[in-house]
């Protein structure tokens, strides 16, 4: 596998000053991440979550050379992401989702325009992944309109295009749905998707909403205290969690709660049942039971909720 | 919670929030204190060469300058007073709900400019003041009556500075980008208050225009009452005079910048 | 790829960013004319000052108006050219409060570069003019005994002044790495510099001087080599005749010892992210 992004044993420590009286300072150290070590490959689309001030966007920083490591070894594309800042800077795509790279005042092709001149983008490149996000990004209409007239949706899908002109390897997003409606974040997550098995650009996603790790993720690496809680698929995630997922059944009318192994009824509400059952099972032998001993009319499984799942496991780690 | 208690609040509200930027004010101490000393050397030369420029001798114009800028921070002379929050408010539309408030718009601009007023005096404004009355030759007097005086006259600079700054940022409502305005106010706010001269050294009919407008209130005043150099109570009326004014325009422009964002519904 | 050259690449970069906030500006034409204007008269009225000055007295510290309009002019005008064309680092402050410094941080460009050209306003252009005026009127009002070297120093006292000035605007903007609310700092070397140099240095203290000469060298901008063209004695006594031409020697100083403390202050924030 060609390991694209390289973390090694990664560490960053800050020293905070802490204001304690009117002229009194405590120095303290903070490790915002601690021995973090992780491989991303080419082509591969992950999923970074954490709480707030997990050392999650320490790491991006760190990756895309904002932030020197303390310790440790870091390699982007093999560069040295802190020594190599603006080597790197034109094999990478940055978006930061509550801070605007674009121009405010201007329309927004201007702000394209820059990024051509800026990135040395060859014109024939720049017109071709111009013309390509404009169509999957639905940013026509926009070009000519100032910035600041643009709604909180239109602006991330201008950011997005911003920072893919240049064609970057890799291409860092944090919290790229924040604050926008159900519209817009269907709209970015469908490019995403697109541009990952189209031209197998790198994805690292930061996010607060796991739905956007859900539907565009096969990987997530979870973090916490600036160490690596968790890594792998999606799936697994629910069994490390120890998340359960749940059998919504119809029966032919009202009964007493449903009697079968392995499996606890949550809720019942007339003929309709919630039975809740560990995620890393399967739910067939279940299915069967019911249908065997129980008047089925229909049923569902619902996935668990992630949300509920990390906190579970944030829950269990601080109490170890 | 009455109307009194409300401004009180508001005010220590803006006192409490200047009093966090503790390396901002540290910086603006340093600062005043750079720009007096260049201010007091010149000073100095100038009434060298001239004695008795405008009725002062040299150690009541060394006394203006440090004057000058202990008030600086104080009267948001160059601006950096609640105007610049205000006026975002305008530009982003906010102001509209402040508009639908019980409370009343200059009222509580005002509260909270006076409680921001108060913390720059005392923490801009006296480390300054204290350096120059130190290190050089001063005009001060060393009776309690004529500091009450001052400090009188200090409060009534606040609300003269804070009259002409409403106007300054209403006039958001009517121009896009406030920086004309601000420039504005930065030019009259150092010229015409005496910043960089004593308006009594003015001359002639200049110096009687500069004498009468509403800014020689904010640094000219509150320095004569304090030197002695003007008698107290026409000082006051003087101010009280402008601040009313200012106000009451203030009020007018207020209403009509109202009208002006119901007809364009917010 | 090519060898990579900051100093081409920063200009490049520059460019291509002022560029863009010419555009920005002129967005609000009015705006723009009513704020050049604005800068104009804000500046002009400290000559104004110095003016109403001289029509109360006919010298000042042993200086006629003429030879303060020159020292004046100078002064103005080289901080203007300092201040036009990296007058907005100090916004630095703010944008490692807010963040945005990361933006400047990810793309292919010096940051130094990035940062002054932030925020680029022409308007302030008005600066270079009124202070050019003011020189122009003491160049034609003072009776100088020109020669071929005087003639020569006064553009090269704009340019070296202009260097030095950045190089405290610099200085000033890789302080606000450490202490991000202190912008006001460096206003006292900046626009009190530039204030200081308006007057002659007979007005000041003998401490203040020897301080604006030997520690923070902004005597040189003007002062020491303007007293050689206006035939006056050197504001220090025991400086040697040579030093009214050491102000090109003392930018690249200032210029140096800016550029490391910009890189100290940038590999600061880049250890901590405060």
């Amino acid at each position: 596998m060609d390991a694209f992004i390289e973390v090694d044993r990664v560490e960053k420590v800050f020293e905070v000053r802490r204001r304690t009286g009117f002229m009194k300072r405590v120095k303290r150290q903070v490790r915002a991440v601690d021995s973090l070590s992780f491989t991303v490959a080419r082509g591969e689309m992950v999923g970074y979550i954490g709480p707030n001030g997990a050392g999650k966007s320490t790491t991006v920083k760190m990756l895309t050379g904002i932030l020197m490591p303390s310790a440790g070894r870091l390699r982007v594309a093999g560069i040295d992401p802190s020594r190599d800042r603006t080597r790197l800077a034109h094999r990478i795509g940055v978006v930061f989702g509550q801070r605007t790279t674009l121009w405010w005042d201007l329309p927004l092709i201007d702000s394209y325009r820059l990024a051509h001149r800026m990135y040395r983008i060859p014109d024939a490149r720049y017109r071709e992944n111009l013309e390509r996000c404009v169509e999957l990004l639905e940013l026509g209409a926009l070009l000519d309109v100032p910035v600041r007239q643009l709604s909180l949706g239109q602006r991330m899908r201008g950011d997005i295009a911003a920072a893919l002109l240049h064609d970057p390897e890799v291409l860092y997003l944090d919290e790229p749905t924040i604050g926008l409606d159900v519209v817009s974040k269907a709209k970015v997550r469908g490019f995403l998707k697109e541009l990952n098995a189209g031209s197998g650009t790198t994805v690292l996603l930061t996010t607060h909403d796991l739905q956007d790790i859900e539907q565009l993720c096969s990987r997530v690496m979870v973090i916490d205290h600036g160490r690596l809680m968790y890594d792998g698929a999606l799936a697994g995630l629910h069994e490390a969690g120890e998340g359960e997922r749940t059998l919504v059944v119809d029966l032919e009318r009202e009964l007493p709660p449903i009697e079968a192994p392995s499996c606890r009824v949550v809720r019942v509400a007339g003929p309709r049942q919630w039975l809740a059952f560990p995620a890393g099972r399967s739910a067939a032998p279940l299915v069967a039971h019911i249908a065997a001993e129980y008047p089925l009319v229909d049923l569902s499984v619902r996935e668990p909720d992630i949300e509920a799942v990390i906190a579970k496991m944030y829950a269990e780690k601080a109490v170890s | 919670m009455g109307a009194g208690r409300l401004y009180a609040a508001v005010a220590t509200g803006g006192f409490r929030r200047y009093a966090t930027y503790r390396a901002a004010t540290a910086a603006g101490v340093f600062t005043n204190t750079a720009f007096g000393l260049i201010l007091v050397y010149t000073y100095l030369a100038l009434w060298e060469e001239k004695p008795h420029l405008g009725g002062y001798d040299q150690a009541q114009a060394v006394t203006f300058v440090w004057l000058g800028q202990a008030l600086y921070a104080t009267l948001a002379i160059q601006g950096g007073g609640f105007e610049v929050e205000f006026m975002e408010r305008i530009r982003t539309g906010e102001v509209a709900i402040d508009l639908y408030r019980p409370v009343d718009l200059q009222g509580w601009w005002l509260a909270n400019d006076l409680g921001r007023a108060l913390f720059q005096l005392l923490g801009r404004g006296v480390v300054p003041f204290a350096f120059g009355a130190l290190v050089f030759e001063t005009a001060l007097p060393d009776d309690v009556g004529t500091w009450s005086a001052f400090l009188v006259s200090v409060a009534l600079a606040m609300v003269v500075s804070f009259g002409i700054r409403y106007l300054v940022a209403l006039t958001g409502f009517w121009l896009i980008d406030g920086t004309g305005a601000l420039q504005a106010l930065m030019v009259t706010g150092i010229f015409c208050s005496g910043m960089t001269l004593p308006l009594n050294a003015f001359p002639g009919t200049l110096g009687e225009i500069v004498r009468a407008l509403p800014w020689a209130a904010q640094v000219q005043v509150p320095a004569d009452v304090l030197m002695g150099t003007a008698a107290p109570l026409p000082s006051f009326l003087f101010q009280g005079a402008w601040a009313v004014v200012l106000l009451a325009a203030g009020r007018l422009l207020q209403t009509a910048a109202a009208r002006r964002v119901v007809v364009q519904g917010g | 790829m090519g060898e990579y050259r900051p100093l081409t690449e920063g200009l490049r970069a520059y460019r291509l960013i002022a560029g863009m906030w010419v555009r920005s500006t002129l967005t609000y034409r009015a705006s723009f004319a009513m704020t050049a204007f604005g800068g104009l008269v804000v500046t002009g009225l400290d000559f104004v000052t110095i003016v109403l000055m001289f029509s109360r007295v006919d010298v000042l510290g042993g200086y006629s108006l003429p030879e303060v309009a020159f020292l004046y002019g100078l002064s103005a005008t080289s901080f203007g050219l300092a201040d036009l064309a990296i007058g907005s680092a100090d916004r630095l402050g703010r944008r490692v409060r807010d963040g945005t410094l990361d933006i400047l941080l990810v793309r292919p460009a010096p940051v130094l570069a990035q940062v002054a050209a932030d925020r680029f306003a022409l308007r302030r252009i008005g600066r270079v003019a009124q202070g050019s005026l003011v020189l122009g009127y003491a160049l034609i009002a003072s009776d100088i005994a020109w020669t071929p070297v005087k003639a020569l120093m006064v553009p090269g006292m704009l340019v070296c002044g202009g260097a030095i000035f950045s190089a405290v605007f610099v200085a000033g903007a890789a302080f606000q790495f450490v202490a991000q609310d202190a912008s006001e700092v460096q206003h006292a070397f900046t626009y009190g510099g530039q204030t200081l140099l308006q007057y002659p240095p007979t007005v000041f203290g003998k401490e203040l001087v020897r301080g604006v000469t030997f520690m923070f060298p902004l005597a040189f901008v003007n002062w020491v080599p303007a007293a050689y063209v206006l035939g006056r004695p050197y504001p220090l006594g025991g400086l040697p005749r040579w030093a009214a031409f050491a102000p090109p020697l003392v930018a690249v100083g200032c210029c140096a010892a800016a550029a490391l403390a910009w890189r100290a202050g940038l590999r600061s924030y880049r250890s901590t992210g405060s």
